[in-house]
Order: C-alpha cells, then structure tokens, then sequence
C-alpha cells in the first residue's frame, strides 16, 4: 500500500491505496472530483524528495505528498 | 533553518545571528525580514509548514551559497502571526558584497516560489487560504495528466 496525503489547505484526509508508479496515484486521484480540481496547480514528493516523474515507480510503504500552491513570508 | 509557532522575536533572532558569525570574516551580511501588514482588515496571517522538504529545499540552499563562499540563514513562524508582527527572517553573509546581493535576491524568490509554506488570513476570526497570492510549485501539474503510459 501506498499513503497518499494532502497538504496545506487541501481538506482531504490521507488515503492508503495500491499503486506501482505516480501514474497510478494520478489515475486514482483524477476520479475523486473534490481532489482532482487542485490536481493541475499542485506539486508532489515521493518520501518527502519532490517528483517530476509520472513514471517514478513507487513500493509499499512510500509516501505521496501532494503540495498545492505555496506562499511563504 | 529555525521554526516557532506565532510572530519572530526577529532582534533576538537577527542579535544572534550576527553573534555566530561575528569572527567568520564575512563581510557583508544582508538581512530580509517580512512584516505582516495590515490590509484588508486581517487581523493576521497563519502558516502551515511541510517541514521535511522545507528541511531539503533549504539544505540546497546552504550547499548552494557555499559553493559561492556564503552562508544563508532563516527562520519562519508556523500558526497565527498578527498584523505589524513578522513571520519571516532570512540573511545571506558573503564575503563580499555582490555576491550577497546576488544569493538574497535569488534565495527569498525561490523562498516565495518554492518553499513548502501555505498562507491563510485570518478574517473574522477565520481561517482563509491565500490562494490568490500563492504560487504552483516547480513541477506542479503532473497528476493532471491524461495520457497514457
């Protein structure tokens, strides 16, 4: 299993679910209509290294961060 | 890098900062501070804080100024900061000055656009998610693709 989490102003309490590359965790969070409207603004971290990869394989047990917009200061 | 929860006692901050690197020769040291201002009627501003890679994004930072002979610094507020009180203190010491120049310009940008960091007003005693003023990181968007693999 795979934990996915939301961060910052994202209300959405973290999920766990089965999923060998981003592409997956994509493919299941594009069908969840309150997540995937931040889907084309957010970032995201496999175990807390920022990702570019949609391709990035992932285990059980790693962790998916999802970053919407920030604004520090 | 340094966390509190609510406003920075940014002279104490600033104080000993300047303390630490009193003999490490720099000689130039340019602080950056944010202040929250009173607009809008806020009475204050709030933060939520993704630490482990705020950790990693200013790790990169560190290695980045020392490659150039610098060091950088800060510290940021997580929870409510109120208005006239600051939640951001940042400070690059270089050898010498354009460099400083350079790397805090450079830094408090990235800082804006990519540190892990999201910001709320507090209005009315709520707590309201600065969307208009916030950024998509580097990266952002790849979750919203359709195409296959």
């Amino acid at each position: 299993m795979v934990k996915i989490e939301f961060l910052g102003p994202i209300e959405q309490e973290s999920l766990e679910i089965e999923a060998n590359s981003l592409k997956d965790v994509a493919n299941f969070l594009q069908n969840i209509e309150s997540i995937n409207s931040w889907l084309d603004r957010c970032a995201v971290a496999v175990n807390s290294q920022m990702c570019n990869d949609l391709s990035k394989k992932l285990n059980s047990g790693d962790v998916v961060s999802i970053l919407p917009p920030v604004c520090g200061g | 890098m340094e966390l509190y929860q609510g406003s920075l006692d940014i002279k104490s901050i600033f104080s000993r900062w300047l303390d630490e690197e009193r003999e490490s020769n720099y000689g130039a040291f340019i602080p950056f501070i944010g202040t929250i201002r009173a607009e809008n009627n806020i009475e204050a501003l709030s933060f939520d804080i993704y630490e482990p890679i705020l950790e990693s994004w200013f790790n990169g930072w560190v290695e980045r100024a020392k490659k150039r002979g610098a060091k950088v610094k800060m510290a940021h507020s997580i929870g409510d900061v109120p208005v006239h009180t600051s939640s951001y203190i940042s400070a690059v010491f270089s050898p010498k000055r354009r460099v400083a120049l350079e790397l805090i310009d450079e830094f408090v940008e990235d800082f804006k656009a990519n540190a892990p960091i999201w910001k709320y007003d507090i209005l009315d005693g709520r707590r309201i998610y600065a969307e208009d003023r916030s950024t998509p990181m580097s990266g952002s968007g790849i979750l919203a693709s359709k195409e296959d693999n």
